[in-house]
């Protein structure tokens, strides 16, 4: 190892650093395409629906009168709806707080065979303050179901 | 009175930052100039306005003034004391306020004590500390001011939220700011040594502790922060790769990073251009944190600005920060002299595997980060979670964390294999029994069987550098170094026995009915409202018998809140040597028919505490290694001192 100067023993260290560092900006971004969580609204849904069990994430409004509790006590029915189209949810757990019909929600988790969201997570507005960040982009969405009810 | 004092503190404190930064430049301009020897007094007192001005923040909102709109906006007269005072970075503007402050108190703290460096790079080093907070004074000034007065004066505060309400919150922020902010120590010595050309072991070994302090906080409040997540937001999880989590854990890959090889050019005088990137890059990381977090292009509890004005503000800060360093940088590294060569098998290149991982490690955790702001600027929503961050950074951590079994078994300069080879037997067959055991036992979880298996061998092989030592003479940096290298092992071996292990129940009971959850049988006794200071709650009685044992009480609560309106699940925990049973009580699942069924969330999480107990000894590991080099500085000192004053006495 002597044998090699110390310019080129700092040239190897560079470009070691330099193609590590490469390497895992190529890895990220390509498991970025492949693992990132895109949003959808209900209408984006049914024209261009992800594949069968992809993670998405899908925002729209509660739509009134459809949530429905299963029998064991902790399974939710509804639909989300943004005035264009439909589609029917199933969600396992506790719901937040603010999760309530005609206000908006976002549900994390993926299309079955079946067509049906079932959700992993529900986000609902916080709070007056903290409004996860798809859901600002709603209001209009909302005023668009509001008039159609 | 004690805003206008706290504002006019502000000001004064701004003021001399800029007299800091200017005879600074003036006194490494004109050799001998008068003014170098004001740089640090004025350092010293810029900090104390600093910290002036916090105290009058911390005043206002302890006597809860109305008239000053910050209180008005976070606070409310019937909460908790501790909360009041906590209320006063629980927001943007106080937040700010904070982050000056421990930037001036780490100026002053480093004016007043270090003086092992060469008096130009030590006056280059307090320079750029100037130039640094003074951004960030113009942005408290001009773009949040924490003081500003509210005409009409408010019958009451708009409270703070629920969620920030928790003892956790009082020392979070605090820890992390110390942590962060430590690190323009570190960003500051880079610079100093890049305007003055001095880096070598001498420079490495003065940024040294500084950038230990900085780590250790870094380190807790990361901990403390992910414990407070865990049991606080009542979902369960520890760890959600949440923006502003990746915020905080950026600047400590970076600064992980930095301080390995801060001790390979302290040591062996190699790895001088490198370190003095890694000393820009992690404050950096700090300060794109910062950005994320309080430019209000992420939403969550964290994001307390959304004044598009504050992320410009911020945006032009860290453009005119990291990119005037780094091309102070790359105007410099060519002309910092090439440092001492190393073979491929030495302690040396150990440390190099360990930068490169942690730079990949880092550079994923950034991209993943980024990558959302990125498509959004596309139009294209995207969220990145768990699926993307947790096989991507095992990538770069299983690897390092292999090398972690010999690397300090190595000598520096040059070693052979041959010499570790007991050790690094002893290592492959902990991990291949780690293996076999975790396959058997959480069959198809690959990266928790990775955990499981690597855990115990890290953990063997971190305690192997006390192999053949008399423990007594052992010095307190290889303790140090032992004791964090164990605690990687402590945790790891925590997630991922979660991971492995967890099970959950989701269940709707009657009350009176019960329900398994792993070894454990839970009754629902009862449903009673309680009342707090400012809330009231339905509080649920358990009754958890674990494996046939009598049973333990524990109370899980829905609060509501009432300034300001807000419901939150306050989780009950159960902790047992073995793990922790963690209980959330949910809505009534049947809209008050059908007798009343309770929802409840169950999770029975084995080993879940070694998480959190392996971030702390990764804390008392920095401490540790701290206090050691303190204190071999301290005698160098004081043999030099005695040196100069038996010379002085000499006549000569």
């Amino acid at each position: 190892m002597t044998a090699i100067k110390a310019k080129h023993q700092r040239l190897i260290l560079a470009l070691i650093a330099l193609a590590a560092i490469l390497a895992a900006g190529a890895l990220a971004a390509w498991a970025l395409r492949s693992q990132a969580s895109y949003f959808y609204l209900p209408a984006d849904l049914k024209a261009n629906p992800p594949e069968v069990g992809r993670a998405v994430r899908l925002g729209g409004m509660v739509k009134a009168g459809s949530v429905a509790r299963a029998a064991d006590g902790v399974t939710v029915q509804f639909v989300v709806d943004d005035g264009k189209a439909e589609v029917p949810v199933r969600f396992k757990g506790i719901v937040p707080d603010l999760f309530k019909e005609g206000s908006g929600v976002v549900a994390e988790g993926r299309l079955d065979a079946g067509g049906q969201f079932v959700a992993d997570n529900l986000l609902a507005k916080h709070d007056e303050k903290y409004v996860p960040r798809e859901m600002k982009d709603m209001t209009a969405a909302r005023a668009a179901v509001r008039d159609t009810q | 009175m004690i805003a206008e004092a706290g504002l006019a503190a502000l000001w004064l404190a701004a003021a001399l930052a800029l007299l800091q930064f200017g005879s600074g430049v003036a006194a490494l301009r004109g050799e001998g100039s008068p003014l170098a020897a004001l740089v640090r007094p004025v350092a010293v007192v810029q900090g104390a306005l600093a910290l002036l001005a916090f105290a009058a923040l911390l005043l206002v909102f302890a006597q809860t003034d109305l008239s000053v709109k910050l209180v008005a906006l976070n606070s409310h007269s019937a909460k908790p004391m501790m909360y009041k005072i906590a209320g006063a970075w629980g927001n943007h503007e106080g937040s700010m306020l904070l982050w000056v402050t421990v930037m001036g108190l780490a100026g002053s703290f480093v004016a007043l004590v270090e003086r092992r460096l060469p008096e130009r790079t030590m006056i280059a080093t307090l320079l750029g500390q100037a130039f640094v907070s003074l951004g960030f004074y113009a942005f408290l000034l001009f773009a949040s001011n924490p003081f500003e007065r509210l005409n009409p004066v408010p019958p009451e505060g708009q409270g703070l939220n629920p969620l920030l309400q928790d003892p956790g919150l009082a020392f979070h922020p605090p820890t992390l700011y110390l942590g962060y902010v430590g690190l323009s120590i570190a960003f500051s010595f880079a610079v100093g040594a890049l305007i003055t050309r001095e880096v070598g072991p001498a420079f490495a070994r003065a940024m040294r502790p500084w950038v230990l302090g900085a780590w250790i906080f870094l380190t807790l409040g990361i901990t403390a922060g992910s414990y407070w997540a865990y049991y606080e937001l009542g979902w369960g999880g520890w760890w959600f790769w949440d923006p502003v989590e990746n915020a905080s854990l950026m600047p400590w890959l970076a600064a992980t990073a930095l301080l390995h090889s801060c001790s390979v050019l302290a040591a062996r005088n190699a790895l001088r251009a490198w370190t003095v990137m890694l000393g820009v890059v992690a404050f950096s990381m700090s300060m794109v944190g910062t950005f994320l977090v309080r430019s209000g292009i992420l939403t969550s509890v964290h994001a307390f600005a959304v004044d598009p004005k504050r992320g410009t503000f911020i945006l032009a800060l860290l453009a005119i920060y990291i990119g005037g360093a780094l091309t102070l940088f790359a105007f410099r590294a060519a002309t910092v002299t090439e440092g001492e060569r190393f073979a491929v098998t030495s302690r040396e290149s150990a440390l190099v595997f360990n930068n490169v991982m942690l730079t990949g490690t880092l550079g994923i955790v950034l991209m993943g980060t980024l990558y959302p702001l990125v498509t959004e600027a596309f139009g294209e929503r995207v969220s990145v979670g768990p699926p993307y961050f947790n096989p991507m950074s095992a990538v770069f951590v299983v690897p390092m964390l292999l090398v972690l079994t010999v690397g300090p078994l190595l000598r520096w300069r040059r070693d052979q294999l041959a010499r570790v080879r007991l050790p690094m037997l002893i290592a492959a067959g902990v991990a291949l029994t780690g293996l076999a055991v975790a396959i058997s036992l959480a069959p198809g979880k690959v990266l928790p069987i990775i955990g499981l298996a690597l855990a115990p061998a890290v953990a063997v092989a971190s305690l192997l550098p006390l192999r053949g030592r008399k423990l007594r003479q052992v010095k307190l940096p290889l303790w140090g170094m032992v004791i964090a290298h164990f605690g990687i092992a402590v945790a790891l071996l925590g997630m991922a026995a979660e991971g492995a292990f967890t099970t959950e129940r989701l269940v709707a009971l009657r009350v009176g009915e019960s329900t398994p959850v792993g070894p454990w049988q839970i009754r629902l006794a009862r449903i009673e409202p309680v009342a707090g200071p400012n809330w009231t709650a339905l509080e649920a009685t358990l009754e958890a018998s674990y494996a046939g044992a009598a049973p333990i009480v524990t109370h899980p609560q829905a609060r509501m809140f009432w300034a300001p309106v807000q419901n939150t699940a306050e989780s009950a925990l159960l902790t047992r040597w073995n793990g922790q049973l963690y209980t959330v009580l949910g809505d009534k699942a049947d809209g008050g028919a059908n007798g009343g069924r309770w929802q409840l969330r169950l999770w029975w999480k084995p080993l879940v505490t070694l998480i959190w107990i392996g971030g702390a000894l990764i804390a008392l590991g920095g401490l540790l290694a701290l206090l050691g080099r303190v204190a071999s500085d301290l005698r160098r000192l004081v043999a030099s001192d005695k040196i100069a004053f038996r010379r002085q006495r000499q006549g000569r």
